[in-house]
């Protein structure tokens, strides 16, 4: 084989090699960190290092997991935990995002009621489920309203900021270029306010969540948050660990839908990164 | 002086219309779950000022600090090691996106299975539901700093430890304070949620069992007590920010004039 | 000689995909003197200043000071960014952004406030001392990023297109000011530009770089009398013939791809 081939055919392996490890660099360090991690447990429990009565082997949790996930009880309270969590989160986002847009666009209102919501978002919604739970019971409005009350909050104050940071340049432009205030709202305001909203979305969603499976768990009402509750107070250790690894994944899934969406909606705005107030 | 009074004013108007308001009609109905302004106040002023706020106040106060405490500590040094090393990032993503999704609620039967239902529980529940914001934003703060500061650095070989002092701990700082005011509201979520399930003393503990005994006023007087404490604590945090990070403000405010 | 550059070549890239910015360089720098590097755009002037300062490693031939090759960012060498807003740290006040590099030196505290007080007075900001860099206007920062510099007690001073980014106004008065701190202060200066009058007016001699990826293409001794001045000095019949002669080497020789 003549040298130019040779030295052809080695870069060409080279390129092939180096382009299969960095794909694999992309995989391996957390999926070997996962299994590692897990590993590490199950030998800590198993040596006895860890107390079985306390925590158990990861292999029998997942077992357990793997076993409830097909009853219908199971089913049930996920799918209890996931409706309260949609309903409060898109009412609070309906809510929400009309009423930041409004205020956000007028100085003299955002001033009025600038204390009162700079009151009312530290506090801590879940103080307000014994309440809840004296006027409406242990049921599913309870969560309904004590989701939407603590979601509201992340949306309402994001919108607001989104609508205030509108950059005037762009809406000078857009005013040169003839248009009237509705359109310079559609054209401007809107697609300017939106990742910030996206944001306060992601936050919110996490609230919300955080919200029904903590109403569930306080007051007992259907859902992932009850059944490790009474996994725990019952004693069955491994179902409690079970539950909650399901309730992780639970989470997991629902910011990867809500990402997705986001990534939909926002796709021309790229990687928006405010931090976050 | 016209304009300061005419703003304090617009700002002050309708929180007082609405406390008025809030008083006049809690008076003259009869709902039950929305006793008198005045029984509020006036259970607020019995159990607060200053009777509980020994058996009560402190140890939940003392709760939320040691946890919240703990995950400040915690989730700046694990998030300055994260953040510094691309591998070790990678490595941790997943497991860190596993337990920041997991409701910090659910930690709280965990807790009471290992911990048994002292403050030992409360501290370890508070502080684990809440680093994961501290932790993402201080990785993602560290990752973020201008390349140019680390040229700088590289350029005049400064030491490892002013490095991490003096350069990347303050730039990182804006965001880091960021992550600690989200981490702040989820300290004090879980410190009421600890003490509504497990507990003997606390606000959270007085709240449920004025609930438990219909006891309207008391309760609505502890709501509000929470209130303030969240308030409280969240301006406390916003003043210490205001100071460490001056410089940030200035430096920005200088940048963006400079574009206008 | 203290600093040495011989047959300097720096690729970026590798295989096929390889640029190549600096093709070979070499050239010297004797104690004390004020050399300037210019070259057309993009022809690799900031690649050959992070060679010398170790912030990048050559690809071929290497730089030497006082005999050893540089190998990471010398003790010896202290270096100016262009963009003065992005290398003063925003949370650190002038003087302390100036005393930073003086940490690993272990000086007591007494003498590390006396450097930092007397860099800054040799800059014009003996008052500025406690403000913060964002509260200065850019050449004033500059200035900052000079006396910063200056106070480690560098043997050679790098200077990355230092004055690129100030208004011309401000640029003469910087010239001027670091030509008097120059001739206070036995340090050697490689001065990086692309302005043709700035060099002749600062350096003993002007290095002229050919377009990418560059070797030198000649060497001009600028035999112009000090102390240089504003208006005297590029009046002088000299200073055109040498403006000259730099700006054609450097227009004469059209990029091979326009």
């Amino acid at each position: 084989m003549s040298d130019g081939a040779r030295h052809h055919g080695q870069r060409h392996g080279g390129q092939v090699a180096g382009g299969l490890r960095r794909g694999l660099g992309a995989v391996t360090p957390g999926a070997l960190s996962v299994v590692c991690v897990l590993g590490a447990l199950e030998l800590a429990v198993r040596s006895g290092l860890f107390d079985e009565r306390w925590f158990p082997p990861v292999s029998r949790i997942f077992a357990e997991l793997a076993d409830q996930a097909t009853t219908s009880g199971f089913r049930e309270a996920t799918f209890e935990t996931v409706r309260s969590w949609a309903s409060g989160l898109v009412a609070a986002v309906a809510i929400a995002v009309p009423l930041g847009i409004v205020i956000g666009s007028s100085p003299r209102l955002h001033a009025s009621v600038k204390l009162v919501i700079e009151f009312l978002r530290p506090v801590p919604s879940v103080a307000l489920i014994p309440l809840a739970v004296v006027m409406w019971g242990t049921g599913a409005e309870t969560k309904f309203f004590l989701i939407l009350f603590a979601a509201v909050w992340p949306v309402l104050f994001q919108a607001i900021y989104g609508v205030q940071d509108v950059d005037p340049v762009a809406l000078d432009t857009a005013r040169s270029f003839g248009m009237g205030r509705g359109r310079q709202w559609l054209h401007v305001t809107l697609p300017s306010t939106l990742p910030f909203i996206a944001t306060g979305v992601r936050i919110a969603s996490a609230i919300a969540l955080l919200l029904a499976v903590g109403t569930e768990l306080i007051i007992g009402a259907p859902g992932l948050g009850r059944a490790i509750g009474i996994a725990q107070s019952g004693g069955a250790a491994v179902r409690m660990y079970a539950y909650i690894v399901a309730a992780g994944l639970l989470g997991m899934l629902l910011n990867l839908a809500l990402g997705r969406v986001e990534r939909s909606v926002l796709h021309w705005h790229e990687s928006h990164r405010t931090v976050v107030q | 002086m016209k304009a300061w009074a005419a703003r304090a004013a617009l700002q002050l108007a309708l929180p007082v219309v609405l406390v008025i308001g809030w008083w006049v009609w809690s008076e003259s109905n009869d709902s039950f779950f929305f006793p008198p302004l005045r029984e509020i106040v006036q259970a607020f002023e019995d159990a607060w000022i200053w009777e509980r706020v020994g058996s009560d106040v402190l140890p939940s106060m003392t709760r939320l600090l040691a946890g919240f405490g703990l995950a400040v500590a915690a989730g700046v040094a694990v998030g300055l090691l994260l953040g510094s090393s691309r591998l070790a990032y990678r490595a941790a993503l997943p497991l860190i996106e596993f337990l920041r999704a997991l409701p910090p609620p659910a930690i709280i039967p965990f807790g009471v299975l290992v911990f048994g239902l002292g403050d030992g529980m409360k501290v370890v529940v508070i502080a684990a539901g809440s680093v994961w914001p501290i932790l993402l934003n201080t990785i993602q703060g560290v990752r973020s700093i201008d390349p140019r500061f680390v040229e700088v650095n590289r350029a005049y070989r400064v030491r490892a430890r002013d490095r991490l002092c003096h350069t990347t701990l303050p730039a990182a700082s804006p965001h880091i304070f960021a992550g600690l005011r989200a981490s702040l509201s989820i300290a004090v979520i879980l410190m009421v949620l600890s003490e509504m399930t497990a507990s003997t003393n606390g606000v959270g503990f007085f709240l449920v069992q004025s609930q438990r005994g219909f006891a309207l006023p008391e309760m609505w007087a502890a709501i509000v007590l929470l209130g303030i404490i969240g308030c409280a604590v969240n301006a406390v945090l916003v003043m210490i920010q205001h100071r460490l990070l001056a410089w940030h403000e200035g430096a920005r405010g200088s940048a963006l004039s400079e574009v206008r | 000689m203290v600093l040495d550059v011989v047959n300097l070549s720096k690729a970026y890239g590798h295989g096929e995909r390889s640029t190549l910015a600096i093709e070979s360089l070499t050239f010297s720098v004797r104690a004390g003197e004020f050399v300037c590097i210019v070259g057309p755009s993009g022809c690799g002037k900031t690649t050959l200043l992070r060679s010398l300062s170790g912030l990048v490693k050559p690809s071929g031939g290497q730089a030497l000071i006082h005999g050893s090759p540089v190998d990471g960012p010398p003790e010896a060498m202290a270096l100016v960014f262009q963009d003065y807003s992005r290398s003063l740290f925003p949370w650190m006040t002038v003087a302390r952004n100036v005393a930073f590099p003086l940490r690993r030196k272990r000086m007591p505290k007494a003498e590390r406030d006396a450097a930092v007080a007397e860099s800054l007075a040799a800059v014009g900001l003996a008052d500025a001392a406690e403000r913060y860099p964002w509260q200065l206007s850019g050449g004033m920062q500059q200035r900052v990023a000079i006396a910063r510099a200056l106070a480690y007690k560098p043997e050679i001073l790098l200077m990355d297109e230092p004055f690129a980014s100030v208004d011309a106004q401000t640029r003469s008065d910087l010239e001027d000011l670091l030509l008097s701190v120059w001739e206070a202060v036995d340090v050697t200066v490689v001065f990086v530009t692309h302005d043709i009058d700035e060099a002749v007016y600062l350096g003993d001699r002007v290095v002229v770089l050919s377009p990418s990826p560059c070797t030198v293409d000649r060497i001009v001794t600028v035999d112009l009398p000090r102390p240089r001045d504003q208006l005297t000095t590029k009046s002088l019949p000299r200073y055109v013939d040498l403006r000259t002669e730099v700006f054609s080497a450097i227009v004469k020789r059209p990029a091979p791809d326009g």
